[in-house]
């Protein structure tokens, strides 16, 4: 009796084992560091070698298309970026002038931010506008 | 005024729920059959009144009254009406009352449905459901109120002034689709649903009563929340491939992942039960399972409307995380000791015979469930933990997620076509013999085939080889019951067939489940099959993918009450012969200025053509992106074909109708007697 909870035991180990391999692997390839702009420059050499995610407002008037590849700049606490967008994806609808944007990449030494992928987020206007206060009940 | 009723609603279902609490587990610990039954009809009360609140809520959307800042939030006057009721889960105050509407909703039925039941049981668990009622209701009334009025400070006055702008922000345009209208209800439904079993699984632990009763009386009702729960998840995908256009329907998204992890522990609960029932064992895993399932249901609730974790369609930052992180460690501490103070009854009768036996495979199914959870959990707070260690966020995305989830989906595939086969404690070689033989061969054969064929990659191979090896062992046990029935009852085919599962709802229905399962597993497939291409085309011009040609007609330009569109013809064509015409739309919405995709989509069993208006490039051409995806069709047929399973497994038995008509006649002749 006790050398089937045995062979159960051990395969219960082969598969965590299994799964805990696969957990690094997939790790290794799909992590990316959350930074914010001011960051960036701090970083040094790293900077230039990681899978970053950078966050920023996208400057008014600032995005260009160039052929396939979208040129813009975000913006955070007066500090700002240059993306180039070179992702096969068409870049998401929400994704315009002043839209919240998170972009996917990697640090290039001349200072720019090459992006494979790019998530956009709208403000919620009335949030950012007028304040509120409890209905009275 | 409806804003005012609305709020005076939450305040008196508040007090009838906090009643509620008291009433119903004092009157269970004191044995007080008056204060139980005033206890449920608190419960009634608190119902009817979230209900009222709720419609108050229905009323100020659809009105357009817009000095309420969430009406004003989530709609806009032009808006057809069926958008401004979808509105009020469009939101987060607003979903958060319906969340609590549905809680109530549950627990007025458990407390109707079991209205003559008499058992400890019962109002425990009605108690402990108010109680997570009671929760919401503090989050609703006291912290996201969605009654709150818009005011404004001008320069030079003393104070805040009401303030109604013309018109309201609208609803998210992604979110105005159809399938926006009943995603978040289904989804919504599965999801608190788990609250019951949970409710009856800590009742049993505080009444001691840890018999089998509880496992028998939420069987049905975990079901019910499981099968919505899956539906409602898929529906989830469904929107986001025909809404958000970027050609899948899964991305492991924080509120993606939200859903799918209680859905991983209730899909493990609904396995390990039938261990409990059978054979009297793992019965603290299953309190385990149960508690970590609706944990995972605040958890996710508390994921996707506390802005924690950033994700593309979470709500704003707030405040209320601080509530959740409470109530989820003092829920989880108390479960945690009750489970402890109740071990020496919790214990098991058996033990495991065999390593090839119905229980071991229950067990490993168990584990790569909750692996599975653990591994999406562990990747979806990933985030945060690393912030919290090393100072950096470090976001794992969506390699990490399939690394670690395709293995285990391809063992959890195997373990479907081979568990049910086993037979309990220890399962012999002749009979291995008789059950796996033949689809061994014969999908092996079909792998091979496939192989020639060209399909190449090592998953995608596994994959459908699985399905076929899966589809043949249950194909083959229905095959057995009908030929056995045939042969006893000397019925014809499809008698025998449709008597095979009417007379054992809960083993073929559960085969039934496991048949959609594979076709999701077919459809899974596909993606790595996918392909796509961009161009840029105007009226005239063409491009192709794959074998198909695109030709744009023309592209016109409109506009409605709500927005502006650019639609694109485009004529589908292959080998010469016209297939089709596709008009994929690029709209913009005033309100919210905001533009979205409405996808155009050729759909068959084999493979979707899906086309995309994704701008206008410089050269005032369509930019249109198209994805060819294989298989996807069969992700939505099988779960249509689980979703048919699941109700078969809940339709009563004959055995069990006929039983029920004997107690119930019983029960009228003895209080004819006088005797109850």
């Amino acid at each position: 009796m006790g050398s089937k909870n045995i062979k159960v035991m051990i395969g219960s180990l082969i598969i965590v084992g299994a799964i805990v391999y696969f957990g690094f692997a997939g790790y290794e390839e799909g992590r990316s560091y959350y930074k914010t702009i001011g960051e960036l420059s701090e970083m040094g050499d790293d900077a230039y070698e990681k899978r970053i995610r950078v966050a920023g407002i996208v400057s008014e008037g600032s995005i260009q298309r160039q052929g396939d590849e979208i040129l813009f700049q975000i913006e955070q606490d007066d500090l700002k970026l240059s993306v180039l967008y070179t992702g096969t994806r068409p870049v998401p609808d929400t994704f315009k002038d002043g839209a919240e944007a998170l972009c996917d990449g990697h640090y290039k030494p001349d200072g720019t931010f090459e992006a494979t992928q790019i998530q956009a987020k709208c403000a919620s206007k009335y949030e950012a506008e007028y304040g509120t206060t409890q209905a009275e009940s | 005024m409806a804003a005012n009723f609305g709020n005076i609603s939450l305040s008196v279902a508040f007090a009838f729920a906090l009643y509620a609490v008291f009433a119903l587990l004092l009157g269970t610990k004191v044995k007080r059959r008056d204060l139980i039954k005033s206890g449920e009809n608190a419960v009634y009360a608190y119902f009817t009144f979230v209900t009222l609140s709720m419609f108050s809520l229905i009323h100020l959307l659809v009105s357009g009254n817009f000095q309420i800042e969430y009406v004003a939030s989530v709609t806009n006057e032009s808006m057809p009406i069926y958008y401004k009721i979808a509105a009020l889960w469009g939101g987060q105050a607003g979903s958060l009352l319906f969340w609590t509407w549905i809680v109530s909703l549950y627990t007025a039925i458990v407390a109707y449905r079991n209205r003559h039941t008499r058992s400890d049981l019962v109002p425990t668990a009605l108690g402990i459901m108010s109680l997570t009622a009671l929760f919401f209701l503090v989050l609703n009334r006291f912290s996201e109120s969605p009654f709150n009025e818009l005011a404004i400070v001008h320069a030079g006055s003393a104070g805040p002034v009401p303030f109604a702008p013309q018109d309201g922000n609208g609803l998210n345009p992604l979110l105005q689709h159809p399938v926006m209208v009943i995603h978040p209800p289904i989804l919504y439904l599965g999801y608190v649903g788990m609250v019951v079993p949970f409710s009856f699984a800590v009742a049993a632990l505080i009444t001691k009563q840890l018999s089998n009763a509880w496992i028998t009386l939420v069987r049905r009702w975990t079901l019910i929340a499981w099968g919505l729960l899956g539906a409602g998840i898929i529906l989830g995908g469904k929107w986001a491939y025909m809404e958000l256009g970027w050609g899948g329907y899964w991305a492991w998204d924080p509120v993606e992942n939200a859903s799918l992890m209680p859905w991983l522990t209730a899909t493990a609960f609904l396995h390990s039960v039938i261990v409990q029932e059978k054979k009297n064992m793992l019965r603290v895993w299953n309190m385990v399972l149960i508690i970590s399932t609706y944990l995972l249901v605040i958890f996710g609730t508390f994921l996707t409307r506390s802005g924690i974790v950033s994700s593309v369609h979470a709500f704003a930052q707030s405040s209320i995380g601080i509530f959740f992180v409470s109530y989820i460690a003092i829920t989880g501490a108390a479960c945690l000791f009750l489970i402890f103070s109740r071990l020496e009854y919790l214990k098991s009768d058996s033990e495991l015979d065999s390593i090839v036996s119905r229980e071991s495979s229950f067990l490993f199914n168990n584990l790569v469930f909750l692996a599975a959870c653990f591994a999406v959990l562990w990747g979806t707070i990933f985030p945060v933990i690393s912030e919290a260690i090393q100072g950096e966020q470090i976001t794992v995305g969506a390699p990490f997620f399939n690394k670690i989830n395709i293995p285990i989906g391809l063992f959890i595939l195997f373990l479907t076509g081979v568990g049910p086969l086993l037979a309990w404690r220890k399962t012999s070689v002749r009979s291995l013999n008789k059950n796996f033989f033949w689809p061994l061969v014969v999908a092996l054969v079909a792998g091979v085939l496939l192989f020639l064929a060209g399909v190449r990659g090592f998953y995608a191979l596994l994959s459908l080889y699985l399905c076929i090896f899966v589809g043949l062992t249950i194909t083959s046990e229905f095959a057995r019951g009908v030929r056995a029935r045939m042969r006893a009852h000397g019925e014809q085919f499809h008698r025998a067939f449709t008597q095979l599962i009417n007379k054992n709802k809960r083993r073929y229905g559960g085969y039934i489940v496991h048949f959609g399962v594979i076709l999701i597993f077919l459809g899974f497939t596909g993606n790595a099959f996918n392909k796509e291409t961009q161009g840029r085309i105007k009226a005239g011009e063409s491009m192709t993918i794959g074998s198909y040609t695109l030709h744009c007609d023309n592209i016109e330009e409109g506009e409605d009450a709500n927005f502006s569109y650019l639609i694109a013809t485009i004529t589908v064509s292959k080998g010469g012969k016209t297939l089709q015409v596709l008009r994929p739309e690029k709209r913009f919405y005033f309100a919210s200025e905001q533009g979205t995709s409405e996808v155009a989509l050729r759909s068959n069993l084999v493979e979707d053509l899906y086309v995309v208006f994704a701008g206008v490039s410089d050269d005032e051409r369509a930019v249109i992106q198209v994805f060819l995806n294989p298989l996807v069709v069969w992700v939505w047929i099988g779960t249509i074909v689980m979703v048919l399973g699941t109700i078969i497994t809940i339709l009563p038995n004959p055995r069990e109708v006929r039983l029920r008509r004997r107690i119930r006649n019983l029960e009228t002749l003895l209080t004819a007697k006088g005797k109850i």
